[in-house]
């Protein structure tokens, strides 16, 4: 079996007296969709935040190709939970941001990225500015900034939490047919068991703070998944939230 | 505006049904055609306290943009100038501005300190709670990024505080002016506050008001100015209504 992409060993955090994280372990393999499903306020998004460098953790081991993670080296692209969409750069250049940072110049980074906007459902918006564009469309468009960054793997914090359900439902099968072509390795964090179900390769439930992974879901079922009416996705919904609401058992 | 009409009109009126002294209250008529006659004088003043005007908040705009750069980077140095910069903002400016004009002389340097000494404090709060104002998402995507920390402030900080810039330039501007003419008032050569004093003295209300109204249409043009240059340096802020 191949090294992990991602591999958390008994990560623990705690700010103050406050445990966030008791225990988490989980793995990430190259080209794999993985998910980390809990409760709000579980300590999800503090995962991510020790992933991107943001925090330090306490204790535990975290892997990145089998070596541990360096501070300052960030090595994941981050997505977080609102777009962060700069409301002063026009979409574009929202866009290039990453690589301006890493040093391109403007017009390489805009080479770059123009010819993905059509792809994102963007073409026609790369001059307009963010307050311009719709729920999803920001969205796209705060991904479409994630993934060319080409980072090794992507870390998204409930990118379609702000959404209202229906766009929301719309961005989840958008993103499940774009990764279903590139086949990025990604962690997605989320409270909706469906969008966890949709996506994702592996789901771990976490348990309200100080929090530990309850269990861990294998989801079988090739990509794109099949309608969720499908009974074999009916069942595993229902299996994960039996863990959410009854996690002793 | 219709308001403001019916105000001078109603001031018009009672100064000829009443036959009050122009002396004691002129009327806005006699103000208007005693303005226009003096006009030269009154030009000449006016660029003068413009001149005044420009430079002290020219300077007063470099420090305060300075000092919020180095507030925001070293944290500790808050504590220990905001007090300082608070204490200069309580100073009462008729006490301060005789001194400043017997400390400086008659020429352009007291109305620039004054001037200063007036919109600095009120500046540096907006910029640096403009600062404070970032999105902490957009901050924590670009330290995701790599991004050092200069590079969040250009990048991240400073557009976010351009609203709250934008907001404090168009009161400091008023003050600004106010300022000026305060300074020129104490003692000067040239400038609407002298010439203020000067027609007091000589019992020419009529002037006074003129020249009030002169420095009013000054503070109103700058004013707009700001608004304008706001306008064009943030056209993503009157953007949100055009969804497609």
């Amino acid at each position: 079996m191949s090294t992990p992409r991602l591999e958390l060993r008994h990560v623990r955090k705690r700010f103050g007296d406050l445990a966030v994280l008791a225990d988490i372990s989980l793995s990430v393999r190259p080209g794999e969709f993985v998910s980390i499903l809990g409760p709000s306020g579980a300590g999800k998004s503090t995962v991510l935040q020790l992933l991107t460098g943001a925090l330090a953790g306490d204790g535990g081991d975290i892997l990145v190709d089998g070596a541990p993670l360096a501070p300052g080296s960030h090595r994941f692209a981050f997505m977080p939970q609102r777009d962060a969409l700069m409301p002063w750069r026009r979409v574009i250049d929202n866009t290039t941001l990453g690589l301006e940072v890493e040093g391109l110049s403007r017009k390489t980074a805009r080479a770059r990225v123009e010819p993905l906007f059509l792809e994102f459902g963007l073409s026609g918006f790369e001059f307009h500015y963010p307050a311009q564009l719709s729920g999803g469309m920001r969205q796209r468009a705060a991904l479409l900034r994630t993934v060319v960054q080409e980072r090794s793997m992507l870390l998204l914090d409930e990118p379609f939490g702000a959404l209202d359900a229906l766009t929301r439902r719309e961005m989840q099968h958008w993103l499940a047919g774009m990764w279903t072509r590139h086949r990025w390795t990604v962690l997605l964090i989320t409270h909706d068991v469906r969008e966890a179900v949709l996506l994702s390769d592996r789901i771990y439930v976490l348990s309200a703070r100080p929090a530990r992974i309850v269990r861990r879901f294998d989801v079988p079922l090739a990509h794109p998944r099949p309608s969720a009416a499908a009974p074999q996705v009916a069942a595993i919904e229902a299996d994960i939230l039996k863990t959410l609401f009854h996690p002793e058992e | 505006m219709l308001s403001v009409t019916a105000l001078f009109l109603g001031w018009e009126a009672y100064v000829q049904l009443s036959g009050i002294s122009p002396t004691a209250l002129p009327a806005p008529s006699r103000i208007l055609v005693q303005g226009i006659e003096q006009r030269e004088a009154l030009a000449e003043h006016s660029l003068a306290t413009l001149q005044a005007t420009t430079f002290g908040f020219a300077c007063s705009l470099s420090a305060a943009f300075l000092f919020s750069v180095l507030v925001d980077f070293f944290r500790p140095l808050r504590r220990a100038l905001f007090p300082v910069f608070i204490i200069t903002q309580t100073l009462p400016l008729v006490a301060i501005a005789p001194l400043i004009v017997l400390w400086f002389g008659f020429g352009l340097t007291p109305k620039i300190v004054l001037v200063a000494l007036v919109t600095f404090f009120p500046m540096l709060v907006a910029l640096a709670q403009g600062y404070e104002a970032t999105d902490r998402d957009i901050e924590a995507l670009l330290a995701s990024m790599g991004a050092s920390r200069v590079r969040i402030f250009l990048s991240a900080r400073l557009p976010s505080a351009l609203p709250y810039f934008f907001a404090g330039l168009r009161i400091s501007i008023t003050y600004a002016v106010v300022g000026a003419i305060f300074a020129e008032y104490a003692g000067a050569a040239k400038g609407l506050g002298i010439y203020i004093l000067n027609a007091k003295n000589n019992f020419r209300p009529d002037l006074v008001l003129a020249a009030v109204g002169v420095s009013a249409t000054l503070t109103l043009t700058l004013f707009g100015a700001t608004v304008l240059v706001q306008r064009a340096a943030m056209p993503w802020a009157r953007l949100a209504e055009s969804k497609p």
